[in-house]
């Protein structure tokens, strides 16, 4: 038996935007969109990777969350300084370089860090960070 | 602090780490998102605890950390290649970092790496950040 990684979320401040650089820049497909206005869960995924997805959510919706509590996650989305996902392709170069066209947040042009791996970053349009490393087989 | 100025602050913090080993000022810093360096000074050192110019020197001394423990590079060229102009302020502000200075990291941080277990090796080059987050008496 084995556990595999079926969705994995991300939170959006403005869906239709992170929609947009999900899908039209990055290129994933769109598998269900629910939800309305700003209270929008959008699930994407690789295409041809129909096993595993990124749920893009709003953040901090509920009872559960004070006043306080919303605001200060909304903060920490906003300046970056908490969510991300790592990403993997096999031409960074190619795909950095494409990504830059599209006009996207970089962080970090492609190096090779120290630890061995070579990668990239940038943001998406909520401000989670996205690291993206290349590899030999994805 | 609203989130709109928030984010100007991650284009900010963000443009840094791309960009730290080019001459990068606090002047074009807030150029770049069309507001005064005293307030965007004021504004980031809020949001993360440190000043645009210590978060660039931080990131500029992290980066020579790593290229004096390749030891490939002598002192003055890691200086200039991590955005430094000058060697005195680079060599200050890495003593005052990592504790000992940029020449003497290099002679005796530099030979730890080959061979050391990974998770030790993450642990003694741990960025310096993490230091600078303890809290320091203002210069």
């Amino acid at each position: 038996m084995t556990i595999s990684i079926h969705s994995s979320f991300l939170p959006h401040l403005d869906p239709e935007a992170s929609l947009a650089f999900y899908r039209d820049v990055l290129g994933f497909e769109v598998r269900l969109d629910v939800g309305h206005g700003a209270m929008r869960w959008i699930t994407v995924g690789p295409v041809g990777q129909p096993d595993t997805a990124v749920v893009l959510h709003p953040p901090a919706v509920g009872h559960e969350f004070s006043d306080a509590e919303r605001d200060t996650l909304l903060e920490v989305i906003a300046k970056g300084s908490y969510f991300g996902i790592n990403l993997a392709t096999e031409d960074l170069d190619a795909e950095f370089a494409r990504l830059e066209a599209a006009g996207i947040d970089v962080v970090q042009e492609p190096i090779a860090q120290e630890y061995g791996v070579r990668d990239a970053a940038f943001r998406d349009p909520a401000g989670n960070l996205i690291r993206i490393q290349e590899v030999n087989h994805v | 602090m609203d989130l709109d100025t928030l984010v100007l602050m991650r284009r900010v913090r963000d443009r840094i780490d791309r960009e730290y080993a080019r001459p990068l000022d606090l002047e074009s810093l807030a150029r770049g998102v069309h507001v005064s360096s005293g307030h965007l000074s004021r504004q980031f050192k809020a949001a993360y605890g440190e000043t645009p110019y210590q978060y660039l020197m931080t990131r500029r001394i992290e980066r020579a950390m790593t290229l004096l423990r390749r030891g490939d590079l002598t002192v003055t060229e890691i200086c200039f290649a991590v955005g430094c102009q000058s060697l005195g302020t680079f060599s200050a502000r890495f003593t005052e970092l990592v504790g000992v200075p940029p020449s003497v990291y290099r002679a005796e941080g530099a030979p730890v790496l080959p061979g050391m277990a990974p998770c030790i090796a993450r642990r003694i080059t741990r960025p310096v950040r993490n230091r600078e987050a303890q809290p320091t008496p203002a210069p």
